[in-house]
């Protein structure tokens, strides 16, 4: 039995940033880990696919644009396990480099399954270790698949993003349920080596917790790429062979049958509360199964235990529970913190083009009758993106009209994902969209649009 | 264009409702503003109104399922229109979960959703000293800036809560007029002894002794730091005067149904000018600040079936017993059958709990966070009592007060307490 200040449950983006965090205010710190440190995002999630889309943008990079570049490459050829085999040695590497940051900092890592148990005590193994200052649950989410439609994940021709990961080949044809981040991401790379690809979604957009705009674009794209899309569809029946599955899906009161290699369930996920004494220790649970915190203080039911992370509650995001990691561990050392701005979380969608972004939909805007003033800019009309030949997309900033406040921004197009940080700057300090514009913004970079953008809600587009 | 029914958050707390019945069959027509449907809350139940007008094309859910917040109840629309893009997706239920693995939450949950605005916390700290001698910079976010310039608010009477002491959104959205003073006037750094009108409260900053009392007590004895203070008020005045009253208005032949007055009026009246008097008890507990509330609001516990809930007497302190009585009885029995609005039972600011007439001479009671205290009033029973010489039988009461330690200090209590007590055993105090 050792005794710590604090034992963090989970050696994720959530909990190992926990971790440093308490390290570098002093406290003894252990993380509890069953598998591999870095957890679903290093391993088995962010790293992994963006590994992916990157062969998958260069595939479309040769295939599409080469020769416009003047490069001849002759027929393109592809090997989806090459590209998997690279995705597995960058994920291997993210999670050593967590290895490493536990020495550097002096954390305990504590390998087996942790269970919690009352008192500030965790138990691995047969061993009982006790926290003196807190324990931090930060156990995570796995796939869940939706069992409901007749879709059980069976690792062979019914499969999560778990095995799409390991996969040897990419499949002749692949049916992805669910058009979210994960079901658009796996579109895109499928489809860049060689996948006929369908893509279903329930609800009536792909992306539909984006800003119709984006969806709109990505559908767009999607399209000229091949990649069939059925927003709006319900799958009324599947019949899961040994080699195929057939779906029957409705669309618009039409049914339809789709048939597949392979079907990629990439909806529904189920957070880790099970089996790990969290009832025991007196940690409750919401109605949907979270577990209960307060959402100051990120502290459980039970005094003493806090909980970050997807496990915590959504948006289930690798750096919304790095966020909450930090303040955590600023709060069980008694420090002021910055509270979390759960409405300035940004969120990516790495297929090509990316989708990015922050606040509210122009939709939410409407719905909450707020007086608002949307600013867009093209980036067929930015410099950069023309001299990158990729000039798909936008930025489209919503400003409140009498203070100037961002409300919202969404940008569709190349690297959206590095260049929506400059309004997550701007909305954490409610900077307005005049002091995005005042700052000078170098040319020629894809960064120029938003401060069009920025102009353009203010009726003084520049460029266009 | 086909409108979508939602099941909308009726309460603050409100995750799921459960359909109770429709009030609007299929084919027929509705317009905006109509009940469509009668929808159980976690605490009451309440109608579910109809937010465009037209035929209702299809009830998704039926009566007597319980849906989260959000789900598609049913669809409003002209006869005729295709609905599969709206319902194709099957169940409501099924639907949300299948965009779970997505980006963004699917709904707002009490994780991501901002608090209710009765309990969000604000943070301007009016009673805080001044940013120091403001030599011509004061720190504020652009946005802060302009609102304060819209408002017509000085930034230097407002305390920042940002980075640094920074002044953001939050600070001058919530500041009071107070905050419109100039750069360096001193203010107050404890509560004033009488409350000032204007603002509905004044949040003041936690002093480091406070915040000790606060962390220590609490490891001590839970996230609530309680002490209870026990008195026995004599209540032959009050009775006298009740009997006064209600005999009173059978004689000047008022309204017959009017309810008459009963102990728990009084002693919510009672309550409400102690606290007047006592602004310190008049509190909540913000976890990093104390809101001192200018209005009195009482919360009366309410027996329901399965639980109890606190309808609250807005303002307690400025009504007339007959009016207390009137709402009282009014709160009371729609709180029974669970048809109170959010507004009614939340945002108090100190309760009252009655088990007198279940004959319990004395309990405790525990607080309703964030309020910070609770008066457990016992029954009124004859008992033979010391009076100067003479042993003599007089009707008493004991009352229990639950105190949070990190809000009211024991004195505080013991100075409300007698308070409370000497109006009961001078009920006409309570007239001026």
């Amino acid at each position: 039995m050792a005794t710590f200040d604090v034992i963090i449950l989970g050696g994720g983006p959530a909990g190992y940033v926990c971790a440093i965090r308490s390290a570098q205010l002093g406290m003894s710190t252990a993380v509890v880990e069953r598998d591999k440190l870095g957890g679903v995002c290093v391993n088995i999630g962010c790293i992994p696919t963006k590994a992916l889309l990157h062969s998958a943008y260069v595939a479309n990079l040769i295939a599409h644009d080469a020769k416009d570049l003047g490069l001849e490459t002759g027929a393109l050829k592809t090997d989806y396990g090459v590209a998997m085999r690279r995705s597995r040695k960058i994920a291997e590497q993210n999670s050593r480099g967590v290895e490493f940051l536990m020495k550097k900092h002096k954390v305990t890592v504590l390998k087996g399954d942790g269970v919690l148990q009352p008192g500030r005590k965790v138990k691995v193994g047969v061993e009982v270790h006790e926290a003196k200052k807190a324990v931090v649950i930060a156990t995570g989410s796995r796939v869940k698949g939706i069992p409901q439609i007749g879709l059980e994940i069976n690792k062979t021709t019914v499969i999560s993003s778990d095995e799409a990961l390991f996969l040897e080949k990419a499949p002749a044809s692949i049916a992805i349920v669910g058009a979210g981040a994960v079901g658009c991401e796996f579109a895109d790379v499928f489809n860049a080596f060689g996948s006929k690809v369908t893509l279903i979604e329930a609800l009536p957009r792909i992306l539909p917790l984006e800003d119709a705009e984006s969806s709109d674009a990505i559908a767009k794209a999607f399209k000229k790429r091949q990649i069939d899309c059925c927003p709006g569809a319900k799958v009324t029946k599947a019949t899961v062979g040994p080699a195929k599955v057939t779906l029957t899906i409705e669309v618009g009161g039409k049914p339809e049958t789709i048939e597949a290699e392979k079907v990629l369930m990439a909806a529904g996920r189920a957070v880790n509360t099970e089996d790990m004494g969290f009832k025991e220790a007196g940690v409750q649970l919401t109605e949907r199964g979270f577990v209960k915190i307060n959402p100051a203080t990120l502290e459980t039911t039970a005094p003493g235990v806090y909980c970050i992370g997807d496990v915590a509650g959504p948006p289930m995001l690798a750096h919304k529970g790095s966020r909450e990691g930090v303040v955590a561990a600023e709060i069980v050392a008694g420090h002021k913190t910055h509270p979390i701005r759960y409405d300035n979380v940004p969120s990516v969608t790495y297929c090509h083009p990316e989708v990015a972004s922050i606040g509210l939909t122009e939709d939410q805007c409407k719905e909450k009758k707020l007086d608002y003033q949307v600013g867009r800019f093209p980036f067929s009309a930015n410099g950069r993106a023309r001299t990158a030949g990729e000039t798909d997309g936008f930025v489209k900033v919503i400003r409140d009209k009498k203070y100037g406040e961002l409300l919202g921004a969404h940008i569709v197009g190349a690297h959206a994902s590095e260049i929506i940080h400059e309004l997550a700057v701007a909305r954490e300090n409610e900077y307005t969209v005049e002091e995005v514009d005042l700052a000078i913004h170098a040319h020629p970079t894809l960064s120029e649009a938003i401060a069009e953008a920025c102009l353009d809600s203010m009726g003084r587009v520049m460029h266009i | 264009m086909a409108t979508k029914v939602l099941m909308e958050a009726l309460s603050p707390t409100m995750e799921e409702g459960r359909l109770v019945e429709w009030k609007k069959q299929e084919g027929e027509k509705v317009a905006a503003g109509d009940v469509l449907a009668e929808v159980e809350t976690d605490k009451a139940i309440m109608d579910l109104i109809a937010r465009a007008s037209g035929t209702l094309l299809k009830q998704v859910a039926a009566a007597g399922t319980t849906l989260p917040v959000s789900s598609l109840v049913g669809v409003i629309g002209e006869v005729g229109e295709d609905l599969s893009v709206i319902v194709g997706g099957g169940p409501a239920g099924r639907r949300a979960g299948g965009q779970t693995a997505t980006n963004q939450p699917p709904a707002p949950n009490p994780h991501s959703a901002p608090p209710p605005a009765a309990t969000t916390p604000s943070r301007a700290l009016t009673a805080a000293p001044p940013p120091g001698p403001v030599a011509g910079r004061i720190k504020a976010s652009p946005l802060a800036k302009r609102i304060a310039a819209d408002r017509g608010l000085d930034l230097g009477g407002v305390h920042g809560t940002g980075p640094d002491g920074r002044i953001v959104q939050r600070d001058v959205e919530s500041a009071p007029v107070s905050a419109r003073v100039t750069p360096g006037t001193p203010l107050p750094a404890r509560p004033p002894a009488r409350l000032p009108g204007g603002t509905p409260f004044t949040d003041t900053p936690l002093t480091q002794i406070r915040k000790t009392i606060a962390k220590r007590l609490a490891q001590s004895i839970g996230p609530v730091p309680t002490f209870y203070l026990t008195a026995e008020v004599d209540m032959e005045r009050t009775w006298e005067a009740r009997e006064d009253l209600n005999g009173a208005d059978r004689r000047t032949a008022g309204p017959p149904d009017r309810p008459k007055i009963s102990f728990n009026d009084i002693i919510i009246k009672a309550t409400a000018i102690a606290l007047r008097q006592h602004p310190a008890c008049n509190a909540w507990w913000q976890d990093d600040f104390i809101r001192y509330w200018n209005e009195v609001h009482v919360s009366m516990a309410v027996a329901v079936e399965d639980g109890l809930i606190t309808p609250i007497i807005r303002h307690a302190d400025q009504k007339s017993l007959r009016e207390i009585s009137a709402e009282s009885h009014d709160l009371a029995a729609r709180a029974r059958e669970r048809r109170l609005k959010p507004e009614e039972y939340t945002g108090g600011t100190f309760s009252v709990s009655n088990l007198g007439m279940f004959d319990i001479d004395q309990f405790t009671a525990v607080i309703n966070p964030p309020e910070a205290g609770i008066l457990a009033i016992g029954a009124i029973t004859a008992k033979a009592v010391v009076t100067g010489q003479a042993v003599m039988v007089r009707r008493r009461m004991r009352v229990t007060m639950s105190c949070d330690h990190r809000v009211i200090d024991g004195t505080t209590g013991a100075g409300f307490l007698k308070t409370f007590k000497t109006l009961l055993e001078n009920p006409l105090a309570m007239v001026w």
